[in-house]
């Protein structure tokens, strides 16, 4: 079944990563250049390039190593990990509109860091993040619990439960900021989603914790492939399905704890960066976490430099521009007739 | 899951009716006393009764009558209301989730609020004008997106989860892009509060849901047939399209004049509806239940925001976020354990 399945999709001419893979890599660097690049403070090359290499602590110097290169590495790190984990995530529960921000798993991570703030009063970014795994990780269990992972699941329940799941936690985090004068300051931005407001210490340690969480993922690959094709099928290939499937939690967890602990609760980079790929490369699996691993920074970068300029001198939370770009994306899933196939309604 | 509801309910006995709508007036009763003599200054209840009546000191009269009674009575107007309108959008999609919340017109009725305060207005007259023009719009473009591929199942809550999510963020660049007065004053309504509503709102609110309460006995019956399937109503002389553009529109106005009154109180209209129908094991919607039940939910809701983590006073709406979306969490947990 597979060698046809597979024989049937080279007949589409997918294109090949040769082809694709520089393209790609270039864009992303073009998407890091632009994001270090634009600002509400024009600078020159020169003083961008100063900065970058021989910093001599002007205020050009200030503005890129305290304030771009730390939005930069975040957006990085979050758009990598929340299109990546979009993709395990549609793989483990087979639900097309599985995602981070959509199930709920964010909110969790959000609360949880709400929490640690509010009532532990712990402010050190290292600190928050581990809040941030357990968060996601409760988050993720409970919807999965309630909504029913697995065989005979429903997509729509399984989406609703973590709608719901997620809309009581975000009230929750909502209530914990606004009681608390000080920690509304510090909640307000990150709370809607937000790549800026990050020392360049806590950038790097999210940027080296997604990048431990995309190795992970790399272990796991061949299993989510195997899974991709089925539970029945992935065993009787001898896949180990336990493995994979507690390997792409752990993944999940990592990936939306750091990703939520540095940027907020991003709605959506997992359902838009999949899918699109889905549209170009067709349905596997590893390509599709290669390709989601380069292409969600390139949308969340240049999201958030749109988000920079579409009301200067304020800007837009990237979390809202994510949203407003993803919503269509899930009307049209879910009116296309593939949802509808893999038995969406019921 | 889509319509068990409906059926799976076993009816109660007129004894049984009777009772619980006494108890239920008793705890509507209670929690109105309670938001009356609650608050930073208490007021013991019988200094409450005196001032209803007119007596005791001028400066607990003028706390009582003149500040928390407007808030209990819009309250209450407010979570029948919107009970209301989550119990004619329950019938009209034949999904217990058809709530105009979840269906994203609550956000569309708020993001036409919201371009009319924008646009400089806060009367109440050009308030509720956007919030029911938006929540019309949001509504229409809801049924023509799912109007090809037919509403079944879970699709046409999905698309209002997506609708929800993408005025929610048009929502929130609209605040962001008004000046800072305008940005703050949005941005506390937009979260869903009772606190700092005022009487000006009494006469518009109690008669919108006059005229709405009036409009759905008149339908009730209809309502009651179209539940029991769209050929059966039509045999017996419904006619369904006008049926239901009639009911949406009243469902949509009056959940729109709260939102213009108290910004977006979401599940309030996801959850009564059905909760009524539990505990009145009603087989056709319970309107008159729903609204006792929606009222209920919101001067409990009020009540928990104002004095949990008092004296900050949250907004109303992420108190009722919580308790309905665990019921909502709940119900899918429930709808699991019976498909296994």
């Amino acid at each position: 079944m597979t060698t046809l399945a597979t024989g049937g999709r080279r007949t589409l001419r997918r294109p090949p990563d040769a082809v694709v893979l520089p393209i790609v890599v270039l864009l992303l660097l073009a998407a890091v250049a632009v994001s270090i690049a634009v600002g509400p403070r024009t600078l020159t090359f020169d003083d961008l390039l100063a900065a970058l290499t021989a910093p001599t602590g002007t205020e050009a110097d200030l503005i890129v190593r305290d304030v771009r290169l730390p939005r930069t590495f975040v957006g990085i790190a979050a758009g990598s990990a929340l299109a990546v984990a979009g993709v395990i995530m549609q793989t483990l529960t087979r639900n097309p509109l599985a995602e981070p921000g959509l199930l709920g798993v964010n909110a969790g991570a959000s609360f949880a860091v709400a929490i640690a703030i509010v009532v532990l009063r712990i402010g050190e970014f290292g600190a928050t993040m581990w809040f941030a795994f357990l968060g996601a990780a409760v988050a993720s269990a409970l919807v999965a619990v309630i909504g029913g992972v697995g065989r005979g699941a429903s997509i729509g329940r399984l989406t609703l439960t973590g709608v719901a799941i997620g809309a009581v936690l975000s009230a929750a985090t909502a209530a914990l900021s606004l009681i608390d004068p000080h920690a509304y300051q510090s909640l307000r931005l990150w709370g809607a989603g937000a790549l800026g407001g990050r020392s360049l210490d806590a950038a790097v340690l999210t940027l080296l914790v997604v990048a431990v969480g995309l190795v992970l993922v790399v272990l796991i690959a061949p299993g989510l492939g195997l899974l991709a094709l089925g539970e029945d099928t992935a065993r009787a290939l001898g896949g180990r399905i336990g493995i994979a499937r507690l390997g792409g939690f752990l993944a999940i967890v990592v990936l939306c704890g750091a990703a939520t602990a540095a940027a907020g609760p991003i709605a959506f980079v997992g359902l838009l960066v999949p899918h699109a790929l889905r549209a170009v490369f067709g349905p596997d699996t590893r390509r599709l976490l290669i390709y989601s691993a380069l292409v969600g920074p390139i949308l969340l970068l240049l999201a958030d430099v749109l988000c920079g300029m579409l009301i200067a001198p304020r800007s837009i939370p990237v979390g809202v521009m994510t949203a407003f770009l993803g919503a269509p994306v899930l009307v049209a899933l879910v009116l296309s007739r593939r949802v509808q196939a893999e038995g969406a309604p019921s | 899951m889509s319509t068990a509801s409906v059926v799976a309910v076993p009816f109660a006995t007129g004894r049984r009716r009777r009772i619980i709508w006494i108890s239920s007036a008793l705890v509507l009763v209670g929690l109105a006393i309670a938001g009356l003599s609650l608050g930073d200054a208490a007021i013991p209840v019988p200094d409450v009764f005196a001032a209803l009546f007119g007596r005791g000191e001028s400066g607990t009269r003028l706390v009582v009558v003149g500040w928390r009674l407007p808030r209990v009575v819009l309250g209450a107007a407010i979570g029948a209301m919107l009970a209301l309108s989550g119990a004619l959008f329950q019938v009209i999609t034949r999904n217990p989730l058809g709530s105009p919340d979840i269906l994203g017109f609550s956000a569309g009725a708020y993001t036409g609020a919201l371009l009319v305060i924008v646009g400089g207005s806060v009367s109440t007259a050009a308030l509720t004008a956007g919030a029911v023009g938006g929540g019309i719009a949001a509504a229409a473009l809801v049924f023509v997106l799912v109007a090809r591929r037919g509403a079944g199942g879970t699709r046409l809550i999905i698309v209002g989860i997506a609708l929800t999510a993408m005025l929610g963020a048009v929502n929130t660049m609209i605040e962001l892009a008004a000046d800072d007065v305008v940005a703050h004053t949005a941005a506390i309504w937009g979260a869903g509060s009772l606190n700092g509503i005022d009487g000006r709102w009494i006469p518009l609110i109690l008669g919108a849901l006059a005229l709405g309460g009036l409009a759905i006995a008149v339908m009730a019956p209809a309502l009651a047939l179209y539940e029991l399937g769209e050929d059966r109503a039509t045999s017996l002389g419904v006619r369904p399209v006008r049926l239901r553009i009639s009911a949406m529109l009243i469902g949509v106005v009056l959940l729109a004049v709260t939102i213009a009154a108290a910004g977006p109180i979401a599940f309030v209209a996801l959850a009564a509806p059905q909760i009524a129908r539990r505990v009145w094991r009603s087989g056709p919607m319970p309107f008159a239940a729903s609204a006792m039940t929606g009222a209920v939910l919101l001067l409990f809701s009020d009540l928990l925001a104002a004095r949990l983590f008092a004296p900050t006073m949250l907004p109303t709406g992420l108190v009722t976020i919580g308790i309905g979306g665990l019921y909502l969490a709940w119900m899918l947990s429930g709808a699991n354990r019976r498909r296994r």
